[in-house]
């Protein structure tokens, strides 16, 4: 008994081995999904870190207002993404800068939060040395605890690009494009092979988009500190992948 | 926003019922899971490697994948909340058991020998000393996921079970914004209880490390 | 004392998780009934009209002590139905000629078939065994292509057929499922003929198709004919002279097993009772005077005297 007119079922994964979906020129292409899902994934991850950073900077350096920071991060880790782009989407009405903006709100508080620890965790004794030798405040900052602390701070952008990457499929459900486009088509055609191909894109893209970042972050990343906090930061790293780094996570409690 | 729950309050209030249970019994399973995998990730240390990379696969898939995935991979109803319940387990399950075996490990010292030196049995070492020292740090993975699986069960309410996040869509299909406001605030304010609950659990059970201010 | 309250969490811990893993799923299937009255999971597709007309049977059954699980707002019919087929729900207010149409082979429905009789009548030659159809209402609620009256003037569209010359200029808006369905872009093109510009995924009739429509980035829309805002807007709803979109009367489906004692004569009572002008002014009545579903359809039932 079919209930639901020919369905795809048999082959999970003819969408996408079929190549008629990969060209470029096609409506609604897998290149083109990826495309869309990478713009909006990086124009929300840069405008969030833009805010995020030197407000981060600023708040580790003086540390003034580090209840902002702490409680920033718990209070974006319980928000609904889904309630507030579809929040955003209502009130301000169906463009894509009301979900790009819920991005952002998401990005935010993982940047802010773990520029603030990073500054906060550099050696005291390294500070007092630069400002020993003479630097003004701002040179502290940029010449003494940003390079040390770059490896938590990258940490934080890549834990943000890592959650904006699978939360920007909800912007399909706001009519707009990306991979989720797949998942919600998919889904609603009764085509499964759609929705696994979405389902496997994505998570290919979060992967990979993770491996670059390492491997910008091998480069940016002074190999003096690279070498002396190699330890603590590769363990601070993957554990930031999967939790957002507050004061409380098992990384800075473990330290 | 008074108005419509008053209206609505039924609805709501079953809404943030099935929330809770939707997060919370992933959270137990996860956990639960967590302590076995994580502790074999230390006793067997080829496994701990491939536990991590595995775990961070699975955190990247995005939810609504996941919760998609699973009616087909286990052969369960489309709209059964098992797949949204088998779906935030698994992510409990990868974040907590990479948790348990980092906190195992950082706990391996002096303590854990001098354990051994009385004569303390693995098991007995297990539980008497080196769970007692990993629970800070296990407790604030269960945090972590807790708060997390209750932002995520939102996402349910496209296969059927989403708690309050039926308010996100209900509200979104009729263009209101009063239903969606609500079911973002009592989201947050579950999680946040939640979080406060999880603090005064571990208070209970490792009061020692009050002694020295926060662990 | 600290260790073995730990290991006592522990085990708790360790006891809890087979109890929750069976007892974690209060909401499928609904049980078996055997009582007279059995218990009834309603699901409604993931358009608040569908939900309305779910929670005015909901709350007729009830009334007569039928115990009733709401599983509202699923999504498409491609998704429903199959929670129809896995007993993920038990019963869900359909529309007669898009069921029949979805249970045709391609969706193509026999030639001929346009009235509710013809409709219903076909129904029955292609309905799952598992399934039964009650009393259709005589309640319509058609899929339309609708255009906004600036757009109905420029191109001077009154019929979808008027749409030919120019569908390759305009886009065409709905649910991701209309580009697949045949009532939808399949037929439009192989009755009518019609290739748009391209398709653009967005609601079943919801709020981002009319917005869409509204700021013309769409300019064809698949919207419901019982759509307050068709009124509202100003919006023309173009004849379908080829009947691509069939009857489409409200139409109860449930699960056969679930069809005994006052259920039959429960539903259809509410079914009967229920008027095309009824659907579009109760619905208005949540969609535009924010009430709830549940005082909605309980004002509904009271002003027909059906609880």
């Amino acid at each position: 008994m079919s209930l639901v007119s020919p369905t795809p079922m048999l082959n999970y994964f003819g969408y996408l081995f079929d190549g008629a979906n990969w060209h470029l020129s096609g409506d609604s292409s897998i290149p083109e999904r990826l495309a869309q899902h990478i713009g909006y994934t990086l124009a929300a991850l840069a405008i969030a870190a833009l805010i995020a950073l030197p407000v981060g900077l600023l708040i580790g350096h003086t540390n003034r207002g580090a209840f902002i920071a702490i409680g920033l991060g718990n209070l974006g880790r319980s928000l609904p993404t889904f309630g507030l782009v579809l929040l955003l989407v209502t009130y301000l009405g169906v463009y894509i800068w009301p979900v790009l903006l819920a991005l952002i709100v998401l990005a935010i508080p993982p940047i802010l939060a773990q520029t603030y620890a990073a500054i906060r965790s550099v050696d005291p004794a390294a500070v007092d040395a630069a400002i020993g030798m003479g630097m003004r405040p701002r040179q502290v900052l940029f010449q003494a605890e940003v390079p040390m602390a770059l490896p938590l701070i990258i940490g934080g952008l890549r834990n943000a690009l890592l959650q904006v990457t699978a939360t920007a499929t909800i912007a399909a459900y706001a009519s707009f494009g990306g991979l989720g486009r797949l998942l919600i088509d998919g889904l609603n055609r009764n085509q499964y092979d759609q929705v696994l191909a979405g389902a496997i894109l994505v998570a290919a893209l979060a992967i990979a988009l993770d491996y670059i970042s390492a491997f910008i972050e091998r480069v940016v990343v002074s190999p003096g500190v690279r070498e002396r906090g190699s330890r603590r930061s590769r363990r601070s790293r993957s554990a930031v992948r999967t939790q957002s780094p507050t004061e409380e996570s098992p990384v800075s409690a473990s330290r | 926003m008074i108005t419509y729950l008053q209206n609505n309050y039924p609805e709501v209030l079953s809404d943030l019922v099935e929330h809770l249970w939707l997060a919370l019994i992933p959270v137990v399973v996860g956990a639960a899971l967590s302590l076995p995998l994580g502790y074999l990730a230390v006793r067997v240390p080829s496994l701990y490697q491939p536990v991590v990379n595995v775990g961070a696969v699975l955190y990247s898939i995005p939810s609504l994948a996941l919760f998609l995935m699973i009616p087909v991979i286990i052969g369960v109803g489309y709209l059964s909340p098992l797949n949204v319940l088998i779906g935030l387990s698994l992510y409990t399950l990868a974040l907590l058991a990479r948790t348990v075996a980092d906190a195992l490990i950082s706990v391996q010292g002096e303590t854990t020998q001098a354990a051994r030196a009385l004569g303390y049995r693995p098991l007995r070492q297990l539980f008497g000393v080196e769970l007692p020292m990993a629970a800070p740090v296990i407790f604030a993975g269960l945090r972590v996921a807790t708060v997390a699986n209750i932002s995520l069960v939102s996402v349910g309410a496209l296969v059927g079970s989403g708690g309050l996040g039926n308010l996100f869509t209900g509200g979104f299909q009729l263009g209101f914004v009063e239903p969606i406001i609500i079911g973002i605030v009592l989201s947050m304010l579950l999680a946040g209880l939640c979080d406060v609950g999880l603090v005064l659990l571990q208070r209970r059970l490792t009061p020692w490390t009050r002694v020295g201010g926060r662990a | 004392m600290l260790k073995s309250k730990l290991a006592a969490a522990a085990v708790a811990l360790a006891a809890i998780l087979p109890l929750s893993a069976c007892g974690g799923d209060p909401t499928s299937g609904g049980g078996t009934g055997d009582a007279s009255s059995p218990a009834i999971t309603i699901g409604s597709a993931n358009f608040p009209e569908n939900q309305l007309l779910a929670e005015m049977y909901a709350q007729a059954l009830e009334a007569k002590g039928v115990k009733v699980t709401r599983k509202f707002n699923i999504g498409a019919r491609e998704l429903y139905l199959k929670a129809l087929k896995d007993g993920s729900i038990n019963m869900i207010p359909e529309y007669n000629g898009a069921f029949l149409a979805a249970l045709s082979p391609n969706g193509e429905v026999p030639n001929g078939v346009t009235t509710t009789d013809q409709v219903n009548a076909a129904l029955q030659k292609v309905l799952p065994s598992g399934l039964e159809t009650l009393t259709s209402s005589p309640a319509e609620d058609k899929d339309t292509l609708t255009v906004t009256a600036a757009t109905a003037s420029k191109y001077k569209l009154a019929k979808i057929d008027d749409l030919k010359p120019v569908a390759s200029k305009l886009v065409l808006g709905a649910g991701p499922e209309f580009k697949t369905r045949y009532q939808g872009v399949v037929g439009l093109k192989k009755v009518y003929g019609l290739t748009f510009k391209s398709f653009k995924s967005l609601d079943p009739g919801g709020p981002l198709t009319k917005a869409a429509l509204k700021k013309n980035q769409i300019q064809v829309a698949n919207i419901f004919s019982t759509d307050s805002a068709i009124q509202t807007d100003n919006l023309k709803v173009l004849d379908d002279t080829k009947n691509l979109f069939l009857a489409q009367n409200v139409t109860p489906v449930l699960t056969k097993a679930k069809v005994k004692g006052d259920v039959k004569s429960t539903v259809d009572a509410v079914s009967a009772a229920l008027t095309t002008e009824d659907l579009t002014k109760y619905l208005a009545e949540v969609a535009v005077d924010k009430k709830s579903y549940e005082s909605v359809a309980k004002e509904f039932l009271d002003a027909k005297g059906i609880n």
